[in-house]
């Protein structure tokens, strides 16, 4: 069993808190030029998909996108290495449009063949480079005529990536992150259907840009509303310092349990080490991300599974020292325990199950993992406590023994 | 712990008024402090960003400061965490720009050689968050009042609720006072509470109603503090044990869990002591006195029915 725990506890997905990564809360606004069309679901979904598409362009392995509310959109990419890159390939809207250096529009994203972005390598300079080809053949050459037979100094095909109103090339082409992949020089005409787009590539983003572009533009405009961002380091620094938390604290709760209730504290120990690996097996197969609150959750739900031992035990205790025989004191302990354990649990799921309906992602995680606790402690707690004890008093091994159950002859009243 | 009625007097509902007054004069000064002092509420909650910086080895808040001031950049504040002082948290009122922050990562990051946390926030998220959170406790209470009620009946429920409201303000207050960083974490640990008080505060009454049940006649206020006595005294070493363990694994948390679950830990540790408080002194007393008062009620109406019957005859 110890080897197919740890087994569960590899597979267990974790979230961004604990092997870096990042979240992104993102405002969907309508773009520019449209103005006021209006942000529905169906836009949402279109937006979520391409940022599906963007996402394997980065090759996380699982993403998670969700739309919430009207007009918000979020973003978790866990174990994501390059966040810098992330983020902006994220956010960029991927319209690629080809201006004269008087930011007059000459071709837009609409122009290209769809799909048609490739990395690629120049001819002579070996350089990577991204080429993309144009729908309608003769629309490049009437562009590169027009722009060869200006005066010199005009002579520049400006590529754009999200260009906005009032950016200006002269502006932009001095900044270092510029929005500008490339101007290159159009002296002559070119009778091609196919572009070369160099600028400051390495193979890595000459591919992402075409990726990117592949992909599609966003119908959006995407605004970052809140960012949280965890370096893996740091990540994997509370993930050792909660998981080492939840051994002291797992460790002190069962050496109590021993001291206190003696045999039937070593059942709960039992049980309560059943109930640790079925909830990691049940978050496993929900699929279930393990963040901080979670893990916290996960630590709590033992002393909330211990909470319905103790009461039994208690109940158990009571009987014992009215004078009753260890069998029946644990019939009648365990038949009076089970409603009590019954109305605190139904009212904590019950405003656990508020918390999961109201609440964002970070508490949402934490109510699941509260609800799986709860149910979890009812099985090992409840059933599996009473099946072991069960089967000892049955045994009648245990008749007459009191002193195993933390009871002092001293304390029994006579019957 | 054996806590036998013979060896021990214990009177849980003799000292009721005490317990009622401490616990109104913490939460009425509380509410001084809160409307004064206020809460320091995280960038969870205001606009801004927070960068957590992983450094090698121990830093100063001077030497991260001039780091920043190197690249352009001038923190609002700079806090120190971690057990050899190797966490740095700068955070910028008003938040920066995804490009800014880009900066900074990749700034530190060649330094350290790890990634900083960056989170930012605008004030809307925060807002929402906590509006969605005092939504859901109400709705909760309403909950938690009506299953009560059918499982038990009104008084207890009512009782229940306030204890449960008063756990919340508690450690609202102990934040207040140790103007200690309210966020996200924060709100899911007074949740956590929440449910953990209401839990508690069940098994109690629970068993009170079973002791209701086997006495023959309950008439005075003296019948029904015996009973809460007894039921108290009859659960007290299960509430004992039980916060114990809990507070061992919440504690644990707190002096072994890292900065990330620091104030979530402190708030469940705060939360499960004004919680045993509660259901010990505060919720059984109360529902002690309502519901003599609503055995009174119904005497005086039921002698009332009575003195007109006679009176028609």
């Amino acid at each position: 069993m110890a080897s197919n725990l740890m087994d569960n506890v590899e597979d267990v997905s974790l979230g961004l808190d604990l092997q870096g990564g990042f979240e992104v809360l993102y405002e969907v606004q309508p773009l520019e030029e449209e103005g006021d069309t209006e942000i529905n679901r169906e836009l949402l979904t279109d937006t979520v998909s391409a940022l599906n598409a963007r996402i394997d362009v980065l090759g996380v392995s699982e993403p998670n996108i969700s739309i919430e509310g009207d007009d918000r959109i979020r973003v978790q990419l866990a174990g994501v290495e390059d966040q810098e890159q992330a983020r902006e390939l994220l956010s960029t809207q991927a319209r690629l449009e080809f201006r004269d250096v008087n930011d007059e529009l000459m071709m837009d994203g609409s122009d290209l063949v769809e799909g048609g972005a490739r990395q690629n390598f120049h001819g002579e300079t070996n350089e990577p480079i991204v080429s993309v080809t144009v729908d309608d053949g003769s629309l490049f050459e009437e562009i590169t005529r027009d722009i060869s037979s200006r005066p010199p100094e005009e002579r520049q095909l400006v590529i754009w990536l999200d260009y906005e109103e009032g950016d200006s090339f002269e502006e932009e082409i001095m900044k270092e992150d510029s929005k500008i992949v490339s101007a290159p020089r159009v002296d002559e005409i070119i009778p091609s259907r196919d572009v070369m787009i160099s600028g400051n590539f390495t193979v890595e983003s000459a591919q992402d840009l075409a990726g990117i572009l592949n992909a599609g533009a966003l119908p959006v405009e995407l605004e970052e509303l809140s960012l949280n961002s965890v370096g893996a380091q740091l990540g994997e620094q509370s993930m050792d310092l909660a998981v080492n938390a939840g051994f002291v604290g797992i460790a002190l709760i069962f050496a109590y349990m021993l001291f206190y209730y003696r045999f039937m504290g070593a059942i709960a120990v039992l049980t309560l080490s059943a109930y640790i690996y079925l909830v990691l097996v049940i978050f496993n197969w929900l699929n279930a991300v393990l963040t901080l609150p979670g893990i916290a959750a996960l630590i709590l739900g033992v002393g909330m599974a211990v909470d319905a031992n103790i009461i039994t035990f208690e109940r158990i205790k009571d009987e014992l020292r009215s004078g009753k025989t260890v069998m029946s004191a644990f019939k009648a302990g365990g038949r009076r325990s089970l409603s009590t354990i019954m109305d605190a649990n139904i009212t904590t799921i019950l405003a656990a199950s508020v918390l999961f309906y109201f609440g964002t992602s970070a508490v949402q995680g934490f109510a699941v993992m509260l609800i799986v606790s709860i149910l979890t402690s009812f099985l090992t707690a409840v059933f599996g406590a009473r099946l072991l004890l069960g089967l000892w008093v049955n045994s009648r091994i245990l008749n007459k023994k009191n002193r195993l159950f933390g009871v002092k002859e001293s304390e029994i009243n006579e019957l | 712990m054996n806590f036998e009625k013979s060896k021990y007097k214990l009177d849980f509902v003799k000292h009721r008024k005490k317990f009622f007054i401490f616990s109104a004069a913490f939460i009425a000064a509380g509410i001084v402090l809160l409307s004064t002092l206020g809460l320091n509420l995280g960038i969870d909650f205001e606009s801004g960003t927070t960068v957590e910086i992983l450094a090698e080895e121990e830093v100063t808040a001077g030497e991260i400061e001039e780091e920043f001031s190197e690249i352009g950049y001038e923190p609002d504040d700079v806090v120190l965490a971690g057990d050899n002082n190797d966490i740095a948290r700068a955070s910028f009122i008003g938040g920066l720009s995804q490009e800014e922050s880009l900066e900074i990562q990749s700034h530190f990051e060649e330094m350290y050689g790890s990634t900083p946390n960056v989170s930012t926030i605008t004030p809307i998220v925060g807002e929402e968050l906590a509006q969605n959170a005092i939504i859901s406790v109400l709705i909760a209470s309403v909950g938690i009042i009506i299953y009560v009620t059918i499982r038990f009946e009104l008084l207890y429920g009512i009782s229940a609720i306030v204890a449960l409201f008063h756990d919340a303000l508690f450690i609202l207050i102990v934040f207040s006072i140790l103007q200690l960083e309210i966020n996200i974490p924060f709100i899911a640990a007074v949740l956590t509470i929440i449910g953990y008080s209401i839990n508690d505060t069940i098994v109690t009454f629970d068993r009170i109603r079973e002791n209701m049940k086997r006495e023959e006649t309950v008439e005075t206020f003296e019948d029904i503090s015996r009973i809460v006595n007894k039921s108290l005294i009859q659960t007290l070493a299960r509430s004992i044990n039980t916060v114990l363990t809990v507070v061992f694994a919440a504690g644990a948390l707190l002096v072994l869990g890292g900065e990330g679950l620091r104030v979530f830990s402190l708030a469940l540790v705060v939360g499960l002591v004004a919680g045993t408080y509660s259901s010990l002194f505060i919720a059984a007393q109360l529902w002690a006195v309502l519901k003599s008062k609503q055995m009174h009620r119904r005497r005086l109406r039921l002698e009332k029915k009575e003195e007109e019957e006679i009176e028609k005859a």
